[in-house]
């Protein structure tokens, strides 16, 4: 039996819920319309179609799409060697779906790494607390609006957001830019006040006024 | 060996905690006991203690020696992987994952490499002796990564000798590895869609000499061990996980098959050249500590055998005398020779956008899982499409092994929490990510 005849069984099943199954790389994936029912889709195909084996629960950020979630379960059943991907997505304002904990005990850490990491959280899950992260900690990490270099937090010991020991110097990259090219060092004027660094910054100036404006890249940001 | 079970469990409490956990079937029902007069103690072992190899930290509820209660507590070396993932290229994280699994770096180099080559859709096309020599590299992670989990696992439990004794032949993969990638440790050796470097001059003999001298080594390691009366006590019967439990809980590698479950992904999802090859994939009957040690002792064997395999078949041979390729043609995925990229126009341009820009990846999402010493280690890749990923979940198998202690050590007593943790050979810079 494939992948693709599980899915298929599984949406015979649950019909309008689950949409057609899509194929990439040879993987099938399923998305479930209503996350509510979740654990029920899950039961089933555990009891019914063999998936017997949770690999991997995660979570995706679509910042700026609605609905904002995606929580990514990934099935394999040991027997017929098939895995299966199953989506739901997830409102911002619930934030809410129900827990698989009772389908495969596996899914406990999974569910809480999402929690802690996405702030995602699963109704009737045993124990719902940060796993990676401290009790208390104010914010969801793996969001996409979180910061590549942190947020300050109330053990700035633990986590903290100073600047590392050569940051804004040459060669060191800077975390959170949009692309490589914005994360290069060459690009930007190190946050300095170096004697020499500034003369070299004013020579590169003179030959801009010298050659006009479109001479070489020049400083984009000043951090002044 | 029932008779050495009863000798080592000699306090009141314990004895009523065996005979809780025979009358009901099982462990964790042993905090319902009537209270025995005693008070339970918390005990915080971890996060820097010898036997949590590395930064776990699990907080204990004892009545007098047994566990009644075991919350492990992970996130020490919690890094964010996962969020620098996002902020840079797909060639640019390969270092990282060197960062994972540290005792198995090349198994994590290929296993990234490869869940990103599926999802170029060039995983297929690689060339012959780029995935043997991945395989080599693979299977000589394995060793090193078991010699040092059983090394670790038995001076855990009071045997010192045997940690020196598999110490001495790791030390000579790290010089293999030196030779091969140009570090001990942070390898980073592969790149997508090929390896960083042909294997130098000599290596394959090198190889060749050294599994022929590990085989000796590991005989010895089981002379040591696996008849040795203090070991087999403190092993046998001891964190018995059955069948349904280890994949309930999602366990994989040699903690799987220790249970009796013949789950390899080498088999079962080929990847490389593993169905080109042969060899056995080694199940436990119990499921305790002492079959998950047996596991890992028959996985280096099997390891040996595959080495072997891969060094007899190798296409070009062990100078490459035929000049075959260990990267795809591809100038769009793999960075082209250097003597080009100053000469030729073509090579240039690829050049600048793969350093700028990375590979780029067309939209979709893939996993690929990896049989790493450790277990399933997962990469899990949803792109928009470009040179960085949208999210790359990472499913370390550390992780997901560890999460079965609060179901496992109710009903041990302390000290077998060391050896529980010893077989299970977890490494925490995987678990935490």
């Amino acid at each position: 039996m494939t992948s693709l005849e599980l899915a298929q069984k599984l949406k015979a099943q649950f019909g309008e819920i689950i949409s057609e199954p899509g194929e990439f790389r040879g993987e099938i994936a399923l998305t479930l319309l209503n996350c509510e029912r979740i654990a029920e889709v899950c039961a089933f195909a555990k009891k019914e179609l063999g998936f017997d084996y949770l690999v991997d629960v995660s979570s995706l950020d679509n910042y700026g799409d609605d609905p904002r979630f995606t929580v990514v379960y990934h099935l394999y059943g040991i027997k017929h060697r098939c895995y299966l991907r199953l989506k739901t997505d997830v409102s911002e304002e619930k934030s809410e779906l129900p827990t698989v904990t009772k389908v495969w005990r596996t899914a406990d850490w999974h569910e809480r790494e999402i929690y802690d990491m996405m702030g995602i959280r699963f109704s009737g899950h045993p124990d719902l607390r940060r796993i990676l992260m401290w009790d208390g900690y104010p914010y969801f990490p793996l969001r996409k609006d979180f910061p590549l270099a942190g947020k300050p937090s109330e053990l700035p010991d633990v986590a903290f957001t100073k600047p590392a020991p050569l940051e804004g110097g040459p060669f060191v990259t800077v975390a959170g830019g949009k692309d490589a090219i914005s994360r290069e060092p060459r690009v930007r004027i190190p946050e300095t006040d170096s004697v020499e660094l500034n003369n070299r910054i004013e020579r590169r100036d003179d030959i801009r006024k010298a050659h006009g404006e479109s001479f070489g890249p020049g400083p984009k940001e000043t951090n002044k | 060996m029932a008779d050495v079970r009863d000798i080592e469990i000699q306090d009141t409490a314990a004895k009523a905690a065996l005979a809780a956990e025979n009358a009901t079937g099982g462990p964790g029902l042993v905090d319902e006991l009537p209270d025995m007069g005693g008070e339970k103690m918390v005990l915080n072992m971890g996060p820097s203690h010898p036997s949590t190899h590395g930064v776990l930290r699990i907080v204990l509820e004892l009545e007098g020696e047994t566990i009644t209660k075991a919350m492990p507590d992970v996130g020490y070396l919690h890094r964010g992987d996962e969020k620098i993932a996002e902020n840079m290229t797909y060639t640019q994280f390969i270092p990282y994952t060197d960062r994972l699994d540290y005792l198995a770096p090349l198994a994590n180099n290929v296993a990234y490499a490869l869940a990103v080559e599926k999802l170029l859709g060039i995983d297929k096309t690689l060339p012959p002796r780029c995935q043997y020599i991945r395989t080599i590299c693979c299977e000589l992670a394995r060793i090193s990564s078991h010699l040092l989990g059983i090394g670790c696992f038995a001076m855990d439990v009071g045997a010192m000798t045997v940690f020196l004794h598999t110490f001495t032949e790791r030390e000579k993969i790290y010089n293999l590895c030196e030779a091969l990638t140009g570090a001990r440790f942070t390898t980073s050796y592969t790149r997508i869609g090929g390896v960083s470097r042909d294997t130098p001059p000599g290596w394959c003999e090198a190889v060749r000499k050294f599994i022929n001298e590990v085989v000796v080594n590991i005989d010895e390691t089981e002379t040591l061990l696996t008849r040795n009366r203090i070991w087999v006590d403190r092993t046998r019967d001891v964190g018995v996980i059955s069948k349904e439990d280890a994949i309930d809980y999602g366990l994989s590698g040699p903690n799987l098959r220790g249970s009796g479950v013949e789950y390899d992904l080498r088999k079962d999802q080929p990847y490389l050249i593993y169905s080109d090859l042969k060899f056995d994939v080694p199940v436990g009957s119990v499921g305790d500590c002492y079959d998950r040690y047996l596991v890992r002792m028959e996985e280096m064997r099997q390891s040996v055998k595959l080495i072997h395999q891969c060094l007899d078949k190798i296409p070009g041979g062990f100078d490459n005398a035929s000049k075959e390729p260990v990267n795809v043609a591809d100038g769009k995925v793999v960075l082209p020779p250097k003597s080009k990229v100053m000469t030729s126009m073509e090579e240039l341009i690829h050049h600048f956008l793969n350093v700028t820009q990375g590979v780029n990846a067309p939209p979709g999402e893939v996993y690929f899982g990896h049989e790493n010493p450790k277990g399933e280690l997962g990469f899990y890749i949803n792109s928009k499409g470009g040179g960085t990923p949208n999210r790359l979940k990472i499913r370390s198998p550390s992780f997901v092994n560890l999460s079965i202690l609060p179901h496992l050590l109710p009903g041990h007593m302390m000290s077998d929490t060391v050896a529980i943790l010893g077989s299970f050979d977890f490494v925490m810079g995987e678990c935490d990510r």
